[in-house]
């Protein structure tokens, strides 16, 4: 076991040298591609929070990362480029916001109740930027310039330059992924773990259960709105389809690719299902139903997400369990709690 | 809603020429190839809706462009040509990421698209952003060529103000006093009955607007809001819808028993490439556009029939406008001898280019939008004939453009 | 407003509503009977328009196109309970939600494999073309009054088989309690399939009745999908009495909202919803927690 962790923190290690050296040999465009990827795989590690520690589907998720893009798009004054510094802050802040009333609603329901509330106060977000004319109604509006990273009028990033914006974002996933380390090990994480595996059990022992998953799901949302500021600062564009369940649904499917029961599972989850995505399309006009079939199978086959395979492939002695496919998934945080 | 698939998932796309299963992988040689600029045939980009409300426009635009290049063997200002595909679907939220992979990965010459202004627009940023020479076929957002415009940017099918701007004068002088609007509720709804109110006002006919009512694109649901027309009563109604929407609304206003009591005014979108779809239920509609079915110039006859040949289709506006920008392509690198490199040349030979278009006439403003004749059309027996020429050589007022020849 | 023009705004918003009580039903039934979420419940409203279009395109029969499409949905329905659904009973929705995101991938191609991606519309049958005079400018076309009908007519349908036959006791004692049904010796595998191939049955049939009335086009099965399932949530999971009050209370407020709240027609929709969660979570008619 400890060779294995010893193995994966030399894995974690390479990686993240990788991400660094990758503006050095790495064109333009796929340096945009790999920002997206993190900013996709920073949306789905949040909304990982709440979907595999919380144990709760959440369908508006891209509704927070869009609202952080309006934000954005919002604030920024016409002609030049907005302060990051009050831009990102109102950003995160309205969709933790958004979050809090959100979740403060759908939470008192269960179940499939949970996942068809959430999905119709994301759609009606959606709406609201869709049919209004808030932002250029079903057009979207145009960010024209990358928020200015500035002290006084002192320069400290410039954000139009593929290299840089790339690095902040490698910095603020990777920011993300120690935040929720964090949180997930903290007492409170235990707690909404608990929570998920035995609700009953949990509250009996005392445990606010309402309130240890709102606060999951505030964080959640501030880290979904993080990214989408990021998001639409990148394509300097923001629609209301960003906030369309049709996002939040795929960054569900980067979740259970990645694996639910890690923190970084859903960044692996994002950077495959791209990465298919980009390949497909470029050799198949038909890719969407090459993609659909891979999401069911995926589904049917390996309900863990893909690092069953590397497990499969480490272990091979635990080769016969996978047929089973429903290993008990109790990690070791709901023991502590 | 057309949100059948957003920001993430967007196109299908067909690659034409080179298999990108290297790129795909996800690290290309960061060396730029050295530009080849003779040899290598001319790659220009289609970025157009092959699929949603809008595919069959983008495959009017696609199929009448080739048929140009067709009829000058298969180049352009002497050069060969190749193409390359993008499925926009008419998603403006994945449009900027359609266009960088035109310019940043299959790294096109000129890009050429598209129908959506939403979409138009994003690729106008890139285009700007990234100085890629971009031919509008379609798309009439006023912006494009308004506080949007650029050196790299043309125009050759219209902008929102021109077609909807002698519709005023025509229902003014038609006699109707009270005039209700009714449109999509998105920029290229907006702005053409804008344009069409900037007129009404000037007849200083003291016709006026009741009402103007809206619904989100690309809704088409029009029930409620035709019983609203109903129970306003006014003497006529000035309309923008296209493609899909533009059947249903046309085929649910004649259902309504509209048609015969309050009589349908729009601009020629209304009609145009939907008119068998509509049926009987588009006779009589009158609307204005810078085409006409039936016109009558020897430009116009071959086209038809051209088109007829290589597509058996009817060729439409929209296979005109298709047309003319491989035309102003042609006359660009012309003056360059094929050489896209030599941009500044091109450029000024694209802005003084003047084309005997199957339209009629057609010349570009300081804007690089297109200057064209505007006419009155009706619809009799499932064509869009010609009434009259509603406004000659009309040109876009281009508010905010800073562009001087 | 006068009162005729509220009448048939009325009448607009009752038919919209009947519709959409149409396509939610089936959601409802596969809720509460199965307890499977799906997502793909939209895509075959399409498919059914679809279905629809391409049938009338070469039979010239609408009938055909209606009973030929339900026939096809059965099946389609029956085979996808065996093929995947089936796979999905006590698994967690997360697994039910993205295998049927999955679906509607499938589905989507697959519609633009076999029909292609033009916008068609649709003949209505010859006998229902005509329009019924209401007011001195407006008439209503008749074949928008033949859906009302049409929908009323399978609505009773439904409640009656619910109500009155075996098939509906089982039906209903599912909903109420699985377990305790399963333990009286209910075959559940089969009701099971029927009931899903129903649902599917249910949300084509909704595609094909209002083809001739909307154009039939690609992503047309994303707002119905999203309405259908805030009809569910607003009448209660697995009520099929919830979903026609939900359907008829959207279809109103939405027609009233195009007219006087034009800039935020589809908002007053959710805004209905959230109020009416806030007073009861488990919807109007709900019950229980699922």
């Amino acid at each position: 076991m400890a060779r294995g962790a010893l193995t994966s923190r030399l894995v974690a290690v390479a990686l993240v040298a990788v991400a660094v050296a990758l503006p050095f040999f790495a064109a333009t465009y796929y340096l945009q591609l790999a920002s997206k990827v993190l900013l996709m795989g920073l949306l789905a590690m949040a909304l990982n929070l709440v979907v595999g520690f919380g144990g709760l589907v959440s369908l508006c998720h891209a509704a927070f990362f869009g609202l952080a893009g309006y934000v954005l798009a919002l604030t920024s004054p016409p002609y030049e480029a907005a302060s990051i510094w009050i831009t990102l802050p109102a950003a995160v802040g309205a969709a933790a916001l958004a979050a809090l009333v959100i979740g403060a609603l759908s939470l008192r329901t269960r179940g499939i109740y949970f996942i068809m509330v959430t999905l119709a106060f994301g759609e009606m977000l959606f709406f609201f930027f869709h049919d209004t004319r808030v932002a250029g109604g079903s057009d979207g509006t145009f960010i024209y310039f990358k928020p200015l990273v500035a002290i006084g009028s002192l320069p400290l990033l410039d954000l139009e330059k593929a290299r840089t914006f790339y690095w902040v974002v490698l910095g603020l996933t990777l920011a993300g992924i120690a935040l929720l380390v964090v949180i997930v090990r903290s007492p409170f994480g235990h707690a909404l773990a608990a929570s998920r595996v035995n609700e009953r059990r949990a509250r009996s022992l005392g445990f606010p259960i309402y309130r240890i998953r709102l606060a999951a799901f505030v964080i959640s949302g501030a880290l979904a709105g993080l990214s989408g500021y990021f998001a639409a600062a990148q394509f300097g564009y923001v629609a209301p389809q960003m906030l369309g369940w049709h996002v939040s649904a795929t960054a569900l499917v980067m979740v259970v690719l990645g694996g639910m029961r890690t923190v970084t599972g859903p960044l692996l989850g994002a950077a495959i299902l791209m990465g298919l995505e980009e390949f497909l399309r470029a050799s198949t006009e038909h890719w969407k139903l090459l993609e659909g079939l891979i999401i069911i199978g995926l589904v049917l086959a390996f309900p863990d997400g893909v690092r069953q395979l590397f497990d499969m492939a480490l272990k091979p002695h635990a080769f016969p369990a996978l047929r089973r496919m429903r290993r008990p998934a109790v990690p070791r945080e709901a023991g502590n709690a | 809603m057309n949100g059948d698939s957003r920001l993430i998932l967007p196109t299908r796309r067909t690659i034409l020429k080179g298999a990108t299963g290297a790129a795909a992988l996800g690290l290309v040689s960061p060396f730029p190839k050295p530009a080849i600029a003779q040899g290598a045939p001319l790659k220009v980009g289609f970025m157009l809706p092959y699929t949603g409300t809008f595919a069959k426009l983008g495959k009017f635009i696609d199929e009448a462009f080739r048929l140009h290049v067709e009829q000058k063997g298969g180049k352009l200002g002497g050069r060969q040509v190749a193409f390359v595909q993008v499925d926009d679907e008419s998603k403006p939220e994945a449009a900027t990421d359609n266009m960088n992979r035109l310019v940043g990965r299959e790294k096109v010459d000129v890009v050429v698209g598209t129908v959506h202004s939403g979409v138009a627009m994003a690729m106008v940023k890139v285009a700007r952003d990234t100085n890629t020479l971009l031919i509008i076929p379609n798309a009439g957002a006023n912006e494009a060529t308004g506080p949007a415009c650029a050196p790299n940017i043309f125009r050759t099918s219209f902008s929102n103000w021109q077609p909807a701007f002698p519709m005023g004068k025509v229902m003014a002088e038609a006699g109707h006093k009270n005039i209700v609007t009714i449109t999509w509720r998105y920029a290229a709804g907006q702005q053409m009955v804008d344009s069409f109110k900037e007129n009404l006002a000037q007849t200083g006919s003291g016709a006026k607007i009741v009402e103007e009512l809206y619904l989100p694109f690309p809704e088409v649901e029009f029930q409620s809001l035709i019983t609203r027309i109903a129970t306003l009563r006014p003497d006529a109604v000035f309309s923008f819808f296209a493609g899909g929407g533009a059947v249903k609304f046309v085929k649910d206003y004649a259902a309504a028993g509209l048609k015969e009591r309050i009589p349908l005014y729009g601009t020629g979108f209304l009609t145009d490439g939907t008119i068998e779809a509509q049926g009987e239920a588009a006779n009589g509609i009158k609307t204005t556009l810078h085409y006409a079915d039936n016109l009558d110039n020897p430009a116009n006859k071959a086209f038809l029939e051209a088109f007829k040949k290589k597509t058996n289709l009817d060729g439409d506006v929209y296979a005109v406008q298709g047309y003319d920008s491989a035309a102003l392509l042609d006359i660009g690198l012309t003056a360059v001898g094929g050489d896209a490199g030599a941009r500044d040349k091109m450029i000024a030979a694209m802005e003084g280019a003047k084309i005997d278009s199957p339209r009629g006439p057609i010349s570009f403003s300081k804007s690089h939008n297109v200057v064209q004749n505007i006419y009155l059309r009706e619809v009799r027996n499932g064509r869009n004939e010609y009434v009259s020429v509603a406004h000659a050589n009309l040109a876009d007022p281009a508010r905010g453009c800073r562009l001087s020849a | 407003m006068d009162l005729v023009s509220f009448a048939v705004q009325l009448l607009n918003g009752v038919q919209y509503g009947l519709v959409l009580f149409l396509v939610a039903s089936g959601l409802t039934l596969v809720f509460g009977i199965l307890g499977v979420i799906n997502l793909a419940h939209g895509a075959f409203y399409m498919l059914g328009a679809y279905l629809a279009y391409w049938i009338t395109a070469r039979t010239g029969s609408f009938w055909a196109a209606l009973v030929g499409g339900v026939a096809i949905a059965f099946v389609v329905g029956l085979l996808l309970e065996e093929i995947f659904v089936k796979r999905l009973y006590g698994r967690d929705h997360l697994a039910q939600v993205l295998l049927s995101f999955g679906l509607i991938l499938v589905l989507d191609e697959i519609r633009h494999i076999l029909f292609g991606k033009d916008v068609h519309s649709v003949p209505a049958p010859e006998f229902l073309r005509g329009s019924i005079q209401l007011t001195e400018v407006l008439s209503y076309p008749v074949y928008r009054l033949a859906i009302c009908v049409f929908c009323l007519a399978v609505a009773a349908a439904i409640f009656l088989v619910i109500q009155k036959t075996r098939i509906g006791m089982i039906v209903r004692a599912g909903a109420e309690n699985r377990d305790m049904t399963r333990a009286l010796g209910i075959r559940f595998d089969v009701v099971n399939r029927y009931v899903f191939a129903v649902g599917i049955v249910l949300a084509a049939l909704g595609g094909i009745v209002v083809a001739p009335i909307s154009t039939v086009f690609p992503g047309m099965d994303n707002q119905m999908l999203i309405l259908s399932f805030v009809v569910v949530v607003l009448g209660g999971i697995g009520s099929v009495a919830g979903a026609a009050i939900g359907a008829l209370l959207i279809g109103v407020a939405d027609s009233f909202g195009k007219v006087f709240m034009p800039n935020f027609s589809s908002f007053t929709i959710y805004v209905l919803m959230a109020a009416v969660l806030l007073w009861r979570p488990n919807g109007i008619l709900g019950r229980r927690e699922i």
